[in-house]
Order: structure tokens, then sequence, then C-alpha cells
């Protein structure tokens, strides 16, 4: 235990994720040891966080305005709609620049343990964007887990009896890996989901 | 398979062990409280990452220290393996296998194979039914490591189906329970739970013959031991054939679906593989309540000795599936004759560790390396 002050920086550090008890104690005494004016950065960044981001009314992304940057873009597709659990998965697909419609954030997957239900979810939203006829076919990019899975499902289920097309991210191996280094339950699922080789 | 050297650090009683090991016999004697059993438990360890004994992994370490590490050599099909243990209390465990890191412990799961017998086996005939499912689910994983995944799906699902039904029990008493998701739950558990339960089946169909041969040896009494699935969706389900997974699932579903109303009340499953079982029968009787206590040692011993021979006929992918035999302090508890029988049916196993309290538990015509097993230090006897 350190003396006050520090100790209180160290635990704050502490709860952030990824960051363990070490961990925290080294940011700690870097930050004790750095330039007064690189940590008033750190601050304000911190604090401008806090006051400017909020999260798009549309799709739930995290955004500085009303609506985020891909919602108030009109050259994206508004007829497809990809659902994904947090705003960092927005980025993941985003990466890939694949994707040319619009993004739904769930805000996390369905998990009875950690008390999650649908309710918790922003799954009102979703069913009253579809309402619209704009919307034609939803992805459902929910993590590949047991988590991720029971949400996919529910939503398949609920999204059903309103006439869109409803897919889901495939499951398989890695690309540019090696066959060898697949788990047995990837590669289980990537012969289920096989496809026909069209030449 | 064999192995040819077993090292622990703060295993235990043990601060620092190192015992080479040969093909063949080895007996570990000593008095009690000296840690035999600890060793052969380090081995069981080695192949499937849990202890026999208790179910955490707190107790296996050292008092005092934060990880333990079990190392073992293993010879199998003419090439050697190490793979390297390290217990973290609260923790998950670090494995490596000729020195590389694996990115998941379940890797190393089936590099060595053993099959353990100790005097706590005897629940395995006069238990609770959790100690044989246990036994069955072990030898699944044991003969193929994917096993260990489906087992921890249905475990999740199950916590997470468990959870919604208490919270749903809690507010149907409020008169507000929000059912929509058990639907989605009783597919996940459903999935998980019929391969599960066909795993199951198939296997008591396998192993059913070796039993049925052990016994006859062990015991040299005509009574015959039965294995049957006692499975919660339906008691004639496994009697004629193994059926299929679809088969499995669809009765699943439609059982779940017939208890819901009780489901709801207790804020449980009440179906599916966590609460069937594996009903042993001698005879016309079943053996829980009615055999002996002879009897039920002799069943028992019959149903790891099965477990032995299943895993022998099948080599794996890597080759030579013989497990390393585990006696843990049996010969005391037997009479002459079935002592004998059991020297009999184990003197041709490719390795076997037996542990004893004296010597003289230990028939004279299973020559092989002894060692003494006296505070924390195990010695080869000249």
């Amino acid at each position: 235990m350190f003396e006050g002050v520090v100790q209180d920086l160290i635990d704050e550090l502490g709860r952030l994720p990824g960051i363990g008890p070490k961990s925290a104690q080294r940011i700690a005494f870097h930050l004790v040891q750095s330039d007064p004016v690189d940590v008033q950065r750190l601050i304000t960044a911190m604090q401008e966080v806090t006051r400017k981001v909020r999260f798009c009314e549309v799709c739930g992304n995290v955004s500085e305005e009303e609506r985020c940057r891909i919602c108030r873009d009109p050259r994206r597709d508004p007829s497809i709609l990809c659902v994904v659990e947090e705003p960092k998965d927005v980025v993941a697909i985003e990466k890939t620049r694949e994707f040319r419609g619009r993004y739904h954030v769930l805000g996390g997957a369905i998990s009875p343990i950690e008390g999650i239900g649908p309710d918790d979810l922003r799954i009102k939203e979703l069913v009253g964007r579809l309402s619209s006829d704009e919307v034609t076919e939803v992805i459902i990019a929910t993590d590949p887990n047991l988590e991720g899975e029971a949400t996919a499902t529910y939503l398949a289920r609920w999204l059903k009896p309103m006439g869109v097309r409803i897919t889901r991210l495939a499951s398989g191996l890695p690309v540019g890996g090696d066959l060898e280094y697949a788990d047995e339950l990837t590669l289980g699922r990537a012969f289920e989901g096989r496809r026909l080789l069209d030449v | 398979m064999h192995l040819t050297h077993l090292s622990l650090a703060d295993f235990r009683s043990y601060e620092a062990v190192e015992v080479p090991l040969t093909r063949g016999v080895s007996t570990f004697v000593g008095s009690n409280g000296q840690g035999k059993t600890n060793l052969v438990e380090a081995v069981g360890y080695l192949a499937h990452h849990s202890s026999h004994r208790v179910p955490t992994d707190a107790p296996l370490i050292r008092r005092g220290r934060e990880r333990a590490v079990v190392r073992g050599s293993v010879e199998r099909a003419g090439r050697t393996t190490l793979i390297e243990l390290q217990i973290v209390s609260g923790a998950a465990n670090r494995v490596r296998v000729n020195r590389s890191p694996t990115t998941r412990p379940r890797d190393a799961l089936g590099l060595l194979r053993t099959v353990l017998f100790a005097p706590e086996d005897l629940v395995l005939v006069r238990g609770e039914p959790e100690g044989r499912r246990r036994f069955l689910d072990d030898l699944l994983v044991s003969r193929a490591p994917r096993f260990a995944g489906i087992r921890s799906d249905y475990d999740r699902a199950l916590r997470q189906r468990n959870a919604l039904l208490r919270s749903a029990a809690a507010a149907q008493r409020s008169g507000r329970a929000d059912l929509r998701t058990l639907d989605v739950w009783d597919g996940h558990v459903a999935a998980s739970g019929a391969e599960l339960v066909a795993g199951r089946i198939h296997l008591i169909r396998k192993i059913s013959p070796h039993v049925l041969q052990a016994y006859a040896t062990l015991s040299a009494c005509d009574a015959e031991p039965r294995l049957s699935y006692r499975c919660t969706v339906g008691e004639a389900i496994g009697q004629d054939g193994t059926p299929s997974r679809q088969e499995l699932h669809e009765l699943l579903l439609q059982g779940l679906a017939a208890v819901r109303r009780q489901e709801l009340e207790r804020g449980l499953t009440l179906i599916g593989p966590h609460r069937d079982d594996l009903v042993i029968g001698l005879g016309d009787m079943p053996a829980k309540g009615f055999a002996s206590h002879g009897e039920c040692w002799s069943l028992a011993l019959a149903l790891r000795l099965a477990g032995y021979e299943l895993l022998r006929a099948d080599p794996g992918p890597d080759g030579d599936g013989e497990p390393v035999l585990i006696l843990d302090d049996v010969f005391a508890e037997l009479d002459t004759g079935r002592r004998a029988r059991l020297t009999e049916l184990i003197s041709q196993a490719d390795q076997v560790l037996i542990t004893a309290a004296v010597p003289q538990d230990v028939p004279s015509c299973l020559a092989g390396a002894s060692f003494t097993v006296d505070g924390g230090q195990v010695l080869r006897d000249a």
C-alpha cells in the first residue's frame, strides 16, 4: 500500500478493463514522474470524452452529435442493417471496408447470469427501424460464443414475422491460416458451413 | 505408453521431488501420510487436469506457495513428450508441451492417459449419480477430447438457463415473468445435451463387454453386471440401439417443454444429462443397496479396468493408447483370491503404479521397481 493519493490513483486505474494491480501501479508511477503538461493533456482528453461523447440516437454507436458519422453518411446503403453487440464491433467491421450498409448496436448480449435480458438491449429500437420499409436485410453479427448465439437466435425469432431477410455471419476457418491449427470446434463449424465451389 | 520421469514442485506435501520411472510395475511403499497418494494424484492431474480427490485446485498447492508445477515425460509409440503443468490457484493453468506453451490447456489433454483406481471409487457403485456421470464423461474426454468442449458448452448453457429460471420464478411471484428467451436457451441446452447423451450411451455400449469380462475374472462368481443409462427424458432411451443426436435433441426439447411449469416453480432445469445416471446392476438386482462390500469393490474395479481396456484398444491419433494404470492402496482391501486375479490381469500392462502402506500388501510376484516414500522424499530401493 502506498500513501493517500497515489494509492487512490492506483485503485482507480485498477478498475479499468485489462489493467491488473501491477499495471495500475506502473501507470500511476509513470504519471507521477511525467511532465505535468502531458498529464494535463490526458486529463483534458478524458474530460472531453465524458462531456462530448454520447450515443447515436439511431444506431447506438458512440458519436459526438445526435447521429453518428455512419448514420449521417448518405452514401451508406439504408436497406442493409448489421447488428452488433458493442461499438468496438462497428470499428472492426468498418476496417474490412466491405460493408456499405448501416449498423445497429445492441449494447451487449443476452446473459441471464449477468441479469441481461432482451429489455436491457436496444431491441425495441431495432424493431422501430425495421418498421419502415427501407430495410430489406438484417445481418446478425453478434459474437460467436454461447451468449452471442443465443442473442442471434432470439433476434431471428423476433424479427422473422417482419418479413425481412435475416442472415448470420459465417463461422469457419481464419483466412491465411493453416487448417492444422484450427481447433476442432471451428473446424466442425467450417464443415457445417461449407459451400458449393462454383467454377 | 508410459511415464519415464515425473517431477513435482510445491505440489501438496512435496517441495521438490524427481522420480525416474520405468516400464512395468513400480510400487511406492510408505506409512500413511507420507505422500504416496499425492504422487499418483499428480500423475492423474497431468492426464486429466483435475484431481480425483478434490474438486478445486487450491489444496494441490503446497501451503504458503502460489503455484505448483507437475512435469512428466511420456513415451508413446517411440516418441517422448514432455508435459509441464503449472497449477495456479484461482487462475487458469498454464500448460507447456515440449517446452512450448499451448494456447488452450485443453490441447494437452489426451497426451497422457491414465486410469486410476482408488478406495474412493467405491462411491462409483454406492454413491450418488454425480460420481458415475463423471466416470462416463472423463472416459469420453479421454477417448475424444472434443467432449471436453461439449461438456463445458452444456454446463454454461445450463447455468444461463438456470439463472433465467431463477429470476423468472421470482418475477412470476410478482406477476411479471419474462420468458421470451427461455426457448432460446432450451435450444442451446438441448443441442449440447443431445451430443453428451449420445456420447454416453454409445460409451456404455462399448464398455459393457469389458466390464462383464473384468468382473468375471475378478470375482469368479456367476452374477453378471449390467450397465444401463437412465435418461431423464425417457426411461427407454438407449435400451435398444443408440438414438441419433437429432432424435435426442427433439426428445430433450419436448422434455423441457413438458416440465416447464415445475421448472419455473423451482427455478431449476429438471431434465437433461446433468440429472441422468449410469445404473449398475448385478444379475437382476441393482448393485446399489444389494451388492455386498466385496461385490461393490469388484464392480468398481471392473468399471475402471473396463475403461482401461477400452482406451488400450483405441490408439488415438498419436498411436499406443494404452493408459498408465494406477492402483492407489487397492490390494489391502482385497481378499487373497481377488488379489491373485487382479495381479494376473495387470501383469501384462505397459506401466502400473501401485501404492501400499506395507510391502506385504503387494503380491510378491509383481516384481519391479520399488520406491520408499517418506517425509516428502521418494527413494528407489536398492
